[in-house]
């Protein structure tokens, strides 16, 4: 166990550039995320936050930069020092990104068949273990072209978690869960951290599930980290974008309906 | 289809497609992994032209053995044939090797006549008595030499 | 004119490496496969689906090609009174040629696709980031388990391919036209050498390992793929140029091995 203190952060960006192609998707990002604690990333659709997150887990080469996690730049790290990050980190994706081929149980097992020696059988008791967490103990059997978009969501967490990792990152939990679900994943991601000490990272636009869980928020527009502290600080923020996102303030110059629909049909010919 | 199904099916296709190899490369390639019992003549021809290794030793019209090995004398210009006789086939001192046409497209093959001494030939000795492969060049050249003398 | 010539610079850069990320994949694969752990199952389980599964439809094309070529050249043998020699031809055409070759396009057609539409599909949907999320290599374990089985499977298939085929011009030879039996076995034995067997053997396992990799290849790399075909409309895409590509290959090879093997 490293003896790190609780406010070292864990995950240290600076400057960060990324492009895709010849689009510039982030522009000089500088962001320290706290270890043993939730963080929140919010931003509006395409700011970039996906793509952030694909960089620290080294899925994707930013243009310049550095990524400080555990100890190790994930930029310059070889590949081996990679993969010894990526056995500390849980990762749920967007879309769940299951396994097509295996079952949800298949699916959230395969970690534990590719690194430990367990047995069938613990390993099958961890498994329900995982599955109960997310409340989907009867979904085990399940292939997950069966599953519904919040179901898939869930599993997905359970496979991040099956290995305990020190982080966990998570795009977007909420979207398409009911409330009620939604709640209980929130009280879920809350309970990790307590139990596990879990340094966790979520991407979400639910206002009240960040400020229920955040301990630390940062907020992305157009690739640009725009604002970033504690929940009290960010309400407190006079940052026009953060205030629009905290009142949910349709996007300036969207005024009037039927004006903009006029602008539309103007601009098409 | 369970895991255990699979492994079932695909242990059979490997079973089958393994007899299929040993089919076509025993019985029908003639591949000995372990050397078919018998004996090894040489024989000297002056032309083999068309023989290969593979190609069928026979006697009276029966496959007695194979060409296990052609090699170029450098010094008397011969060729030197190795043929692989099964166990269990006596061949004579006296006897007769010849290359001959098989077919129409001229397979070449090495006929046996046996000859009239009771002493056989033991493994690696020689067949004395050869005759070359008739060419039909040949065959043409020498009429014409012949009747110009 | 500079356009088109810019063109075919561009298409030449874009095969190169292609053609040396595709290289690199199959040394890397190499490498996984000498490197513990070592698990049987994964391969079996793709043996499973390229060579098991491809079973019905490589001996029905066997039998088929088979029956066409006693048809064949029974009827240009006859001619010239040679039907003896149908065995033979039967057995040296398939064991040499149409064997491999025929197997090898069965199989682009029937597991070469789908293997790139897996890792294409796999790749869009996250499933191949998720791999390397959990520390396990993609390569290690979605591709060489495919590239070994590849070299497996397709020259078993292979033989399995050319006995029936045999079979299929024993059947119009023997059955249907009245060739004597003992010539047609005895000319398929005269003829066929082991060098014959060894060359169609060497020609399905390269062959195995090509089309494999090449579709492999297609689908792991496609998010390097031509920019603006991503998604369902680039699955489909790198399915069509993986099946055209590996087919070319399998006959270009052909050529170049009997070439070089004589
Ligand atoms: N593979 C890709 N190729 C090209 N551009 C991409 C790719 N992935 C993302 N982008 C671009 O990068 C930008 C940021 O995308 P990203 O997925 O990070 O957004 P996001 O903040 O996660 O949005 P959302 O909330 O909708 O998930 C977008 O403009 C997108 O068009
Ligand atoms: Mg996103």
């Amino acid at each position: 166990m490293t003896n790190t203190s609780s406010n070292a952060p864990s995950i240290r960006i600076r400057d960060l550039y990324v492009d895709y192609g010849a689009r510039h998707i982030l522009k000089g990002v500088n962001l320290d995320i706290p270890s043993g604690k939730i963080t929140v990333i919010m931003g509006g659709s395409g700011a970039g936050k996906s793509t952030l997150l694909r960089c620290i887990l080294g899925l994707k080469k930013p243009v310049s930069g550095s990524i400080c996690m555990l100890g190790k730049d994930v930029v310059t790290a070889s590949l081996k020092e990679i993969y010894a990050l990526r056995k500390e980190m849980g990762v749920a994706f967007q879309g769940g990104a299951l396994f097509s081929s295996m079952s949800v149980a298949e699916n959230i097992q395969l970690p534990l068949h590719e690194h430990t020696s367990l047995d069938q059988h613990t390993i099958e008791i961890m498994t329900r273990i995982k599955l109960d967490m997310v409340n989907m103990l009867d979904a085990e059997k399940l292939m997950p072209s069966e599953l519904s978009g919040g179901m898939t969501k869930r599993a997905a967490l359970a496979r991040a978690i099956i290995m305990d990792p020190k982080l966990l990152f998570f795009d977007e939990p909420s979207a398409g869960l009911d409330p009620s679900t939604a709640a209980e994943l929130d009280d879920l991601i809350l309970k990790l951290k307590g139990g596990l000490r879990m340094t966790i990272v979520v991407v979400t636009h639910e206002m009240e599930s960040i400020f229920k869980i955040a301990d630390y928020i940062a907020v992305m527009s157009e690739g640009e980290l725009i604002a970033a502290g504690t929940p009290e600080e960010i309400r407190a923020s006079t940052h026009e974008v953060v205030q629009d996102y905290l009142n949910r303030k349709p996007r300036e110059g969207i005024v009037d309906a039927d004006e903009h629909l006029r602008a539309l049909t103007e601009g098409s010919d | 289809m369970s895991k255990l199904n699979i492994q079932l099916v695909t242990g059979l296709f490997v079973v089958i497609g393994i007899a299929c190899f040993t089919y076509a490369a025993v019985t029908v390639g003639g591949a000995s992994f372990t050397a078919r019992p018998g004996y090894t003549l040489h024989a000297r021809f002056t032309s083999i032209s068309g023989l290969r290794v593979g190609g069928v030793v026979e006697a009276a019209g029966v496959r007695i053995g194979t060409v296990s090995g052609i090699e170029f004398d450098p010094d008397s210009y011969e060729a030197i044939v190795s043929l692989r006789i099964n166990e269990g086939i006596p061949i004579q001192e006296d006897a007769i090797a010849a290359i001959r046409t098989q077919g129409i497209i001229g397979e070449k093959y090495v006929k046996i006549t046996p000859g009239g001494f009771e002493e056989l030939l033991g493994d690696g000795s020689e067949i004395f008595e050869t005759e070359s492969a008739i060419s039909l060049e040949d065959l043409v050249s020498r009429y014409i030499f012949s009747s110009e003398g | 004119m500079q356009n088109f010539l810019e063109r075919i610079g561009e298409r030449t850069l874009g095969i190169l490496e292609e053609t040396g990320r595709t290289t690199s994949l199959l040394v890397v694969v190499l490498f996984h496969m000498l490197q513990p752990p070592y698990r049987l199952y994964p391969i079996v389980r793709q043996i499973y689906f390229i060579g098991a599964r491809s079973l019905t439809l490589i001996l029905f094309s066997g039998l088929t090609i088979g029956m066409v070529l006693g048809l064949q050249f029974y009827n240009i043998l006859e001619r010239f009174g040679a039907v003896d020699l149908l065995g033979s031809g039967v057995a040296l055409s398939v064991i040499r040629e149409l064997g491999p070759v025929m197997t090898a396009l069965m199989v682009v057609g029937r597991a070469g696709s789908s293997i790139t539409a897996e890792l294409g599909i796999m790749r869009i949907t996250e499933q191949v980031d998720a791999l390397e999320c959990m520390a396990i290599s993609p390569d290690k374990y979605l591709v060489a388990p495919k590239v070994v089985a590849g070299l497996i499977s397709v020259p078993l298939l292979t033989s399995i391919f050319d006995f029936v085929a045999m079979f299929g011009g024993y059947f119009v030879g023997v059955v249907m036209f009245g060739v004597a039996e003992g010539s047609y076995m005895n000319g398929m034995i005269d003829a066929v050498q082991w060098e014959d067997v060894r060359l169609g053997l060497v020609k399905s396992i390269i062959f195995g390992g090509l089309v494999t990799l090449i579709c492999c290849a297609k689908g792991f790399y496609m998010h390097l793929s031509k920019a603006g075909s991503q998604g369902a409309e680039g699955v489909s895409h790198v399915t069509t140029d993986a099946v055209v590509l590996s087919s070319i290959s399998v006959l270009f090879s052909d050529f170049l091995i009997g070439a070089l093997m004589q």
